[in-house]
């Protein structure tokens, strides 16, 4: 019993070295903009970026600090006049592709956009040689 | 006349089953394979952004990128709260004894957590910014802490380390420093 105390109490004494800040979050990690238009364009911006520490998460998503460091970067600079686009190739610069969800208009996107068409066109010649034996084959009879 | 087509069939009815044996390989070699969740700058080979942070403790100045030119040095990313940054802690202070100037950027600390940490674990810092709103960690593509950068003597930076700095990673360190003097 004694150890078992002895060990909750351990398990409680090890909670502050768990790798996690003692700062007070950013002022506009939290917070909105009072503009509801300038909100709404830091909104659409922070929801298509990644958070670098929760890889599955956009920052408006995540609670990680760096993300909420991210969301105040997002919110002061559109507060600034700064456009979304601007901020996010900024980002990109950065991060990489990678740290953006929107998909960026590259080359190496372009076989995904083109596939739709490929396998519609492929559908379409199966078809038509389908119909045609389908007609021959009537005639035939 | 029937004959060929009839092969092509035979052969065709395997498609499926091959495609879906591909696709079932790669599902599985995604899930084997570990994960990689690093990322990487893609600001190497660039100057560093201007900045100018004031000092994290009372006995270092704090970092302005106007100060980091004149010969190679490093950038060390890192944080009290942050468990691998004690890990690297003896690597620092080997590399700060071979004469290499290292530049702390630190990230959301509090002076008192700071001074605790470079007290328990040493000091080889020449300066240390205080970054409480990570804009410098931002501004450099840095994603985590403890990274290292080095930086060359034009204030450009030329290779990103990331994570704590091993025994067996110094060599590479000090030879990007070497390779930064040219």
């Amino acid at each position: 019993m004694k150890r078992l105390v002895l060990i909750v109490l351990a398990l409680f004494a090890a909670m502050p070295l768990a790798a996690q800040d003692q700062l007070p979050p950013a002022p506009y990690a939290y917070r909105q903009l009072d503009d509801p238009a300038l909100e709404a364009k830091a909104q659409g911006l922070m929801e298509t970026l990644r958070c670098l520490k929760c890889q599955s998460q956009s920052i408006a998503d995540s609670d990680a600090p760096m993300a909420g460091d991210m969301r105040h970067q997002v919110r002061t600079r559109i507060a600034a006049g700064e456009q979304p686009e601007a901020i996010r190739a900024w980002l990109i610069e950065r991060y990489g592709d990678y740290v953006s969800y929107a998909p960026q208009n590259k080359p190496i996107m372009w076989p995904l956009f083109a596939a739709p068409l490929v396998i519609l066109l492929l559908a379409a010649l199966l078809l038509r040689g389908r119909f045609r034996k389908g007609s021959k084959s009537e005639a035939s009879e | 006349m029937s004959e060929p087509g009839k092969k092509r069939s035979s052969l065709a009815i395997w498609l499926p089953l091959a495609l879906f044996g591909a696709f079932f390989a790669l599902v599985i070699w995604g899930l084997v394979r570990p994960a990689d969740r690093e990322v990487a700058s893609a600001f190497i080979g660039k100057p560093l952004p201007q900045f100018d942070l004031p000092a994290a403790t009372a006995d270092r100045p704090g970092l302005a990128t106007a100060q980091m030119t004149g010969k190679p040095r490093l950038l060390n990313v890192f944080a009290s709260w942050c468990v691998p940054c004690a890990v690297e802690a003896p690597q620092l202070a080997a590399l700060r004894d071979q004469g290499i100037e290292i530049d702390g950027v630190a990230i959301r600390d509090r002076t008192e957590d700071l001074n605790r940490f470079l007290d328990s674990y040493g000091n080889p810092f020449a300066r240390i910014g205080k970054d409480d709103l990570s804009e410098v960690q931002l501004a450099i593509g840095s994603s985590g802490v403890p990274e290292t950068f080095v930086i060359d003597a034009k204030g450009v930076i030329r290779y990103q380390h990331i994570g704590e700095i091993r025994p067996e990673d110094v060599p590479l360190i000090v030879a990007k420093l070497k390779e930064a003097q040219s």
